[in-house]
Order: C-alpha cells, then sequence, then structure tokens
C-alpha cells in the first residue's frame, strides 16, 4: 500500500492544478476491468450507495461478449440535479487492469483524474499528460486474501473521494453478501476500509471538495435499470405468463420475471427454443392468460411465424424486443435502434400492430403496462422496442404511480351460439377464451369463417382481411401522442426516438438556444396524427437513430411525406453520449 | 355420453376416402364421450396437415396453430388453465419433424396433455414426401432412390427420454385404438399415442394389409413399468408392437411445477393483480 504521506502530496497536486471535476455539481467516474472482475458489482454498489446518501445517480454499462477476460467498463454519473444521459468525459477513470487505456482514451483529457496501478497504465502511456495516482488496488486485495477484492477496494476509494461514511458501505456489503460466508463478509469489509482510508486520504483534510450536496427528494425515489422497469411493468400491466429463450441484451428482463414469479402467480418459463416460446405465448393468450415474450434481434427472427398466428388468430401479444446490432449475431451485448423496421414488416401477410418505444425508465414501466391493455382491447400484437443501452441504464425516478394503473380484460363469457371471429364495425369481436361460458372458442391459423373454422371462401377471406385491418383505424385512436420539449415557437425541431431521449435532452439544453426543442416518439408506429403539424411548424428538422438508415425518417416520411433535413445516426454498437449529440447538432445549426 | 356431442354435422371432410384418419377420428370421438368429456372443457390443438385438420371434424375447442407447433401452444393452455383436458394432435411430419425440438421438449416438461401422432409415415397435404417415419427405401417424387435415412423412431425417443406415458395403436382396429386413448386421456402427465395407419394416395408400402402383417398386441406379459423392456420393445422393426409400452413413475406435471396452483385453483383469466404486493416490490428499490 503507498504510503498516506505519498498520496497526500498528489491531493496537494491536484489542488494546486485547480482541477475543473472539483466545481462540478455532476461528477463522471468510469471504471475498466476485465470481465469477471466483478465491475457490474461495483456499479451496484456505488449507485445504491450514492443514492442512499441522497445523490442522484445514473450507470450504464459496456461490456464485451464474454465471461472472463476483455476490457469492459461502466460509467457512472453522481450529481446534486438528476442526471439521466451518457456523457463522454471522464472525471475520475480507475483501472483495475492493464490494457483498459485504449479503450477509453478518447474520452479523457488532462482533467481526468486516474487512479490506477502502474502496470494498469500500459507501457506507451505517458504518464506526464494526466492526473495519474498510483493506488495499488492488487496489492491491497491480495493481502487481504484474495485479488478479486480489488474491485470492493475500488468502491471504498471513490466512497471515500466523496466522504461517504464507511459505515454506510460496511451496511451495503452486509446485506449484499448476506448468502456468503462470514469470512467472505468480513473480507470486503475490510477492502472497503482499506480503499476508503485511500480514497479519504486522497481529499486530505476535507480540502479537495466535490460540489455535490444531496437532494432530500432522492430518498423517496427508486433505483432501478431499464430492464427492472419493463419486468414492472409487466406485472402492472397483468403479465401472468413469460416465455422466453435467453438472448442478450433481454435476458434480464426474463431473469427479474422468473425471480418474481412465484409471488406474482406468473408463469415463466425458459422454452426450448424462440419458436417455441412465441407459440406457448399465444396459447396462453387463447387460454385466458397475459404473455409476453422477451428476446432480441435474432431471437424475434424465429418469433416472427408466431407473430403471424397471432395476427391470424387474432389473439393479443405482447413482445418484448431489446434491440443490438446485428445483422445476425452482430454484436451481442452492444446497443442499436435498427429493428424498428424488423418490428414493423416482421411476419408474412397483412395486419396491423403497435410499436412502443419507451425513451425513459418511467416510460418503460407505464408503457410495457399498457402494452397489455393495448394488444388485450384490439387482439393484435404489440411491441415494447428497448435496446441494451435501456436496459442496462440505472438512475433513480419518483417512485412508480400506481393509482392510474389498471389491468382492463376483454374476455367474454361466451354463449351457445358464440363465433370467435364476427364481422364488427371496429374490426375487433369479442374474445371468448375455452371453458368459460357455453361457447366454443375455434382459432384456426387457415383463413376462417367467422366461428373460426378453415375456409377457403373467398368472399369473406376479403372480408376478413379488412376486419383484420380496420382494427388499425379503431387503435389509432389511442395513439400515443409524442412529447414536445422546448419552446413551442421552434425554428428547428430535433426528432428522437427510445432510449436516445435523454442524450438528446441533455445536448439540447446545453446547446442553450431558444429556437431549438425535441419531438421525442415514444409510440413509433403508428405514429400520431399531429406528427406532420409539428414538421411543418420547423424551419429545419434533425433526427437522431442510434441506427444506419434512418428507420424512423423513413415511417415520417411515409406517413407524412415530409423528409427530415438532417440526420444524426450511429451505429457503432454504443449509445449517444450528450456531448457527441451536442456536437453534431452545433455542426448542423451554426 | 353419445359420441354425436362431438359431430359437427354437415361438413365438408377434406380426407380420401378410405383415409386411416377417419378411425382415428371417430376411436377419439368414442374415447371421449365413454370418458364423459364435455366438448366445452376440452380443446384439441393441432399443427398443419392432413392430421392436423381433425380438430375441424370436432365440434369442441379448437386451436389449429402453425406446422410443427402444436405442443407449445397445449403446454401454454394447459398451465394456463389446469382444468381444460388438451389433447394435441397432428401428423408424423408436424410433431416429429418440424416439431422435432418441441416434441423432445414437451416430453421433458411432462404437461398433463394428450400427444396423439396420426402415423402414416408419409407427408399427404404436400402430396406424397417422405416423412421422418418414411420406412427406408420407399420411394417418393423427391426421394427419388428410397429413403436412405434411418426411420425416427419416436416411442424410442419418448421412452429414453423417460416420458410419462408411451404407447402405439393401429387405426385400422378401433376398439383397440379407443381404449389405448382411453387410457392416455386419464393418464396424468405427458402421454404419447403413435398412431399407425395407412395412407390410401401417396403410401403404398405401409398399406392396411402390410400393417395388419406387421403389426401385433403387446400382451399381459409386458409390463408397462419396465423402462429397459420398454425400450426393447420400441425399437423391434420386423413386427411392430402395438399397445401401451411405458408409464414412468409417477412425477410433478408442468402446471404443478409451475407453483401457482398450490394454494389458488383459479385458472390464469380469473385472477387479478396484487397492487399491493407490487407496490411492495417498487418500494424495495428504494433502498
Amino acid at each position: 500500500m503507498s504510503k498516506p504521506s505519498a498520496l497526500f502530496g498528489h491531493v496537494v497536486r491536484l489542488m494546486k492544478q485547480n482541477l475543473s471535476f472539483q466545481n462540478r455539481s455532476d461528477v463522471s467516474i468510469v471504471l475498466c476491468g476485465q470481465a469477471g472482475m466483478g465491475i457490474q458489482t461495483v456499479e451496484r454498489f456505488l449507485t445504491q450507495i450514492f443514492k442512499l446518501c441522497g445523490y442522484h445517480v445514473f450507470a450504464t454499462k459496456e461490456y464485451m461478449s464474454r465471461i472472463r477476460g476483455g476490457v469492459n467498463s461502466t460509467s457512472i454519473r453522481v450529481s446534486s440535479k438528476a442526471v439521466r444521459a451518457l456523457i463522454d468525459r471522464i472525471d475520475i477513470l480507475i483501472l483495475l487492469d492493464k490494457g483498459a487505456i485504449p479503450h477509453v482514451r478518447r474520452r479523457i483529457s488532462s482533467k481526468t483524474v486516474i487512479l490506477a496501478e502502474t502496470a494498469a497504465l500500459g507501457d506507451d502511456f505517458d504518464r506526464s499528460q494526466y492526473n495519474c495516482i498510483d493506488v495499488p488496488f492488487t496489492k491491497i486485495a491480495i493481502d487481504i486474501g484474495d485479488k478479486i477484492y480489488s474491485n470492493i477496494v475500488a468502491v471504498g476509494a471513490i466512497a471515500g473521494l466523496f466522504g461517504i461514511e464507511l459505515q454506510a458501505i460496511n451496511e451495503y456489503i452486509k446485506q449484499y453478501f448476506s448468502a456468503k460466508s462470514p469470512d467472505i463478509v468480513q473480507k470486503n469489509v475490510q477492502a472497503a476500509k482499506a480503499g476508503h482510508e485511500l480514497g479519504s486520504n486522497l481529499v486530505g483534510s476535507g480540502k479537495v471538495a466535490f460540489l455535490i450536496s444531496p437532494d432530500s427528494r432522492v430518498k423517496d425515489e427508486i433505483l432501478l435499470s431499464g430492464a427492472e422497469a419493463v419486468g414492472l411493468g409487466a406485472i402492472a400491466g397483468g403479465c401472468d405468463f413469460i416465455s422466453a429463450y435467453p438472448m442478450s441484451p433481454s435476458t434480464p428482463v426474463l431473469v427479474f420475471l422468473a425471480q418474481h414469479a412465484k409471488e406474482f402467480g406468473m408463469i415463466a418459463e425458459q422454452a426450448e427454443d424462440e419458436i417455441a416460446a412465441m407459440n406457448m405465448a399465444v396459447g396462453a393468450w387463447y387460454a385466458g392468460a397475459r404473455a409476453m415474450v422477451s428476446t432480441s434481434g435474432g431471437g424475434f427472427a424465429l418469433m416472427v411465424e408466431g407473430l403471424s398466428l397471432s395476427a391470424m388468430l387474432e389473439i393479443p401479444i405482447v413482445v418484448h424486443l431489446a434491440q443490438r446490432p446485428g445483422p445476425a449475431t452482430g454484436l451481442p451485448t452492444r446497443t442499436e435502434q435498427a429493428d424498428l423496421e424488423l418490428a414493423l414488416y416482421a411476419g408474412h401477410g397483412e395486419f396491423p400492430r403497435i410499436i412502443l418505444a419507451p425513451g425513459t425508465i418511467e416510460e418503460a414501466f407505464y408503457l410495457t403496462s399498457t402494452a397489455f391493455n393495448l394488444a388485450d382491447k384490439y387482439q393484435v400484437p404489440v411491441f415494447v422496442l428497448t435496446d441494451q443501452y435501456l436496459i442496462d441504464s440505472y438512475y433513480n425516478v419518483a417512485p412508480f404511480d400506481l393509482s392510474g394503473v389498471k389491468v382492463d380484460r376483454h374476455i367474454v363469457r361466451t354463449q351457445e351460439d358464440y363465433q370467435r371471429y364476427e364481422l364488427t364495425p371496429d374490426g375487433v369481436s369479442p374474445r371468448g377464451i375455452p371453458g368459460y361460458g357455453k361457447g366454443l372458442v375455434v382459432v384456426d391459423s387457415d383463413e376462417h369463417d367467422t366461428h373460426g373454422h378453415i375456409t377457403e371462401d373467398l368472399d369473406l377471406r376479403v372480408k376478413m382481411v379488412d376486419k383484420r385491418l380496420r382494427k388499425m383505424e379503431s387503435f389509432k385512436k389511442e395513439t400515443i401522442e409524442p412529447e414536445l420539449i422546448g419552446p413551442d415557437d421552434y425554428k428547428t425541431l430535433v426528432i428522437c426516438w427510445g432510449s436516445s431521449y435523454h442524450a438528446v435532452v441533455e445536448a439540447v439544453r446545453n446547446l442553450a438556444r431558444d429556437d431549438v426543442a425535441i419531438l421525442h416518439f415514444k409510440q413509433v408506429h403508428p405514429l400520431a396524427e399531429k406528427t406532420a403539424a409539428y414538421l411543418q411548424k420547423a424551419r429545419r428538422t434533425v433526427i437522431v437513430e442510434g441506427n444506419a438508415t434512418g428507420q424512423l425518417a423513413k415511417q415520417i416520411k411515409l406517413y407524412t411525406g415530409i423528409d427530415i433535413h438532417d440526420r444524426i445516426l450511429k451505429y457503432s454498437g454504443l449509445s449517444f453520449a450528450v456531448e457527441e449529440v451536442a456536437d453534431r447538432l452545433a455542426g448542423l445549426l451554426d | 355420453m353419445d359420441t354425436q356431442v362431438f359431430d359437427m354435422g354437415g361438413i365438408d371432410i377434406a380426407w380420401c376416402p378410405g383415409c386411416g384418419n377417419f378411425g382415428i377420428l371417430n376411436a377419439l370421438k368414442k374415447a371421449l364421450a365413454e370418458l364423459e368429456i364435455e366438448p366445452t372443457n376440452l380443446v384439441l390443438v393441432s399443427g398443419i396437415g392432413q392430421a392436423a385438420k381433425a380438430p375441424h371434424y370436432f365440434r369442441t375447442n379448437v386451436f389449429n396453430g402453425l406446422h410443427g407447433r402444436a405442443l407449445p401452444p397445449a403446454t401454454a393452455i394447459k398451465a394456463s388453465n389446469p382444468s381444460l383436458m388438451v389433447i394435441a394432435e397432428s401428423g408424423d411430419g408436424d410433431m416429429y419433424g418440424e416439431g422435432g425440438n418441441h416434441f423432445l421438449h414437451t416430453i421433458r416438461r411432462n404437461p398433463d396433455i394428450t400427444n396423439i401422432v396420426h402415423n402414416n409415415m408419409v407427408y399427404g397435404l404436400t402430396k406424397g414426401q417422405a416423412s421422418p417415419t418414411s420406412l427406408r427405401g420407399f420411394r417418393t417424387p423427391v426421394q427419388v432412390a428410397g429413403v436412405f435415412l434411418e426411420p425416427f423412431n419416436p416411442l424410442a425417443v419418448a421412452i429414453a427420454l423417460d416420458a410419462s406415458f408411451v404407447a402405439r395403436a393401429y387405426s385400422g382396429d378401433m376398439q383397440q385404438t379407443k381404449e389405448i386413448l382411453k387410457k392416455a386421456i386419464t393418464h396424468k402427465g405427458y402421454a404419447l399415442v403413435d398412431v399407425l395407419h395407412p395412407c390410401v394416395s401417396y403410401n403404398k408400402l405401409s398399406t392396411y394389409q402390410w400393417f395388419r402383417e406387421h403389426t401385433y398386441y403387446l400382451d399381459d406379459s409386458h409390463d408397462p413399468r419396465d423402462r429397459n423392456e420398454a425400450f426393447k420393445k420400441a425399437t423391434e422393426t420386423e413386427k411392430l408392437p402395438l399397445g401401451v409400452f411405458y408409464i414412468s413413475p409417477e412425477r410433478a406435471t408442468f402446471e404443478e411445477n409451475t407453483g401457482i396452483y398450490k394454494e389458488n385453483r383459479q385458472p390464469l383469466y380469473a385472477r387479478k393483480v396484487d397492487m399491493g404486493r407490487l407496490a411492495g416490490l417498487i418500494e424495495k428499490f428504494r433502498t
């Protein structure tokens, strides 16, 4: 362990340089290490501890598709105000392993404080350009018993830097490792203590101060990930059947629901493949359950046949589709917004559908719950289109309000002469289920008559197609409006959808212009009627999308006839950072 | 109960005259009538193919889904409302070919459903190609040199997977087929009944006469609790045994294993979300 006096020397140097991060109300911390080093544990720990101390917190991770090795990182923002987007800037960088510098080089500057052991920096790294503080994470951990504890040393060090009391960390460690042996708990406590001492010494006698003050409201807020919000939303929507096949980045939703299945009377089944998962979900709805499938690109590709089945049977279905870059296996653990067209055009034959795209953790909850009611009411597929970035990001939000949440079931008790596909003006036939009433419920993937039996009556075929498509006109009336953020008399309109919401909002706020507004779409199909009016009001339109071809821009053109002037696209596998959106927007607006 | 409760009446049946499917249809109606199963409490689930049309000739609840996909929805229907009687019925191409993966895993899952497979060793609806169970040497417009793949042995596979109930019947013998179906339907857990039957249009190899000459019934000396013996019987090819091959030691069904019916027998549709509990769960994210 380095001598405290040597560390204190570093602190004095830092103070002399008057580091800008000290004056920030918003500090960005990044931890890098190999897969398997417990980076996710650090993320969980720090976000929870910061939140418990009343700080606003945001965290997101980017990781490689492997169990051990490579370079993974987690980005954590701590602030006195709400923070909800990824930023490129790094104020404090903690390297737990070598080889990470190239991974973050574009994000660090001379103002970044780097805590690392010398070996982790690599030979070709010019230390003199940066504020490097030698912290022997591995050695401290080995002295305690195993290098595995180095992540908790890092947790302690960061807590120390922020003046968080050791007691708070110890309590959390005991809770987090409650299932482990007392020895393991004790060693983690020791690791945290050693790290904390280090961090506290760095701060010295309170002379390096972060101007981050706790916000009393944070205490009452909840801290959760996008995946947990989708899972909770599903429960609130009355989901009682989840069938899925594990696939990144959708898996955390399946895991969350499986863990809470029993207490909510839910069936959670890991199917043999996505084909089975989808067909099970359709069968479950047929028998009166409210089922969801959760998957990602390639898995959804296998579900497409079953999606078409749900459309023909007019059985509701909720599809949680967490996007990742494709084609094929693509980048399994990365993010993209490139499956809008997949969701939109999936399935043979012509049938209507609804696609919701939450941009925030709140929307992930409320829209997922709404998806079940829409699916049930109109007997159509409803998508909840998320992505790796939203699923794996955390921040604190106001607790979800359940007062407006209700489960609308649209099941009828059948009479003896029941006809499952009765032709109706709005296209929706009252939905009976087997064993509830005196009628029989017949559904068929073939074209069918009003009773559900196979038919080749071609006049009836036309009536059935028209009936199914009429539902689109019916549910259009319930389209979720896009949200306008900014002045009503905007000259420039920045359009976004899904998870890029917070990066765009923060970027536009940073530009501080009174003529720019944002239009955020949380329903991307069908588009709201007002879309054209919003666009026509702008002198200039810019769309921000996490894909290579501007998929929403194409839909807007198709439904409004309006060309979007400029497109800010990204498809590297990483999500938009605030600075990047701001820079690219500024470049267009000047 | 009269079998007429299951009759559709006045319908055009798409099967060829003399098709073995008629024998299975009638045997199943009789079995269900004798077991006093109400049409409103029964769901017939099928895939696609000539056999998969059977539910349309039945007055009951029907889920006629996709080719190869009868078992996943059948499992889910039973799990969503265990009070329903669920029968998944389709052909050999559907269940053993397109749906092969579901066949394997449904056996492992062990829902309390009956799986009837019309096995005529040929694809009828697509006009005469080989099926997974076609015998070696069987010539078709596609398998022009004759089938050279090893025929799929559904019974041996099912017994290898320790399926809950495994039987084989022959549609030419309606009385025995009905009895075997009754045993399968009343069995608790997954029950497979592979029903051999001739295809009068496309299988000139396995005809009524061929089946008469190449089948025999297991007698009382066969102990269906003896898995090794059952497996041995399932691998016989000279003459195909008929009857109940195997019954596994009783184990929990899929529905039971979900754990959600232990304290509450209500089907999913009759339940309400416990919003108080949900509020409690949300509350946990505060700390």
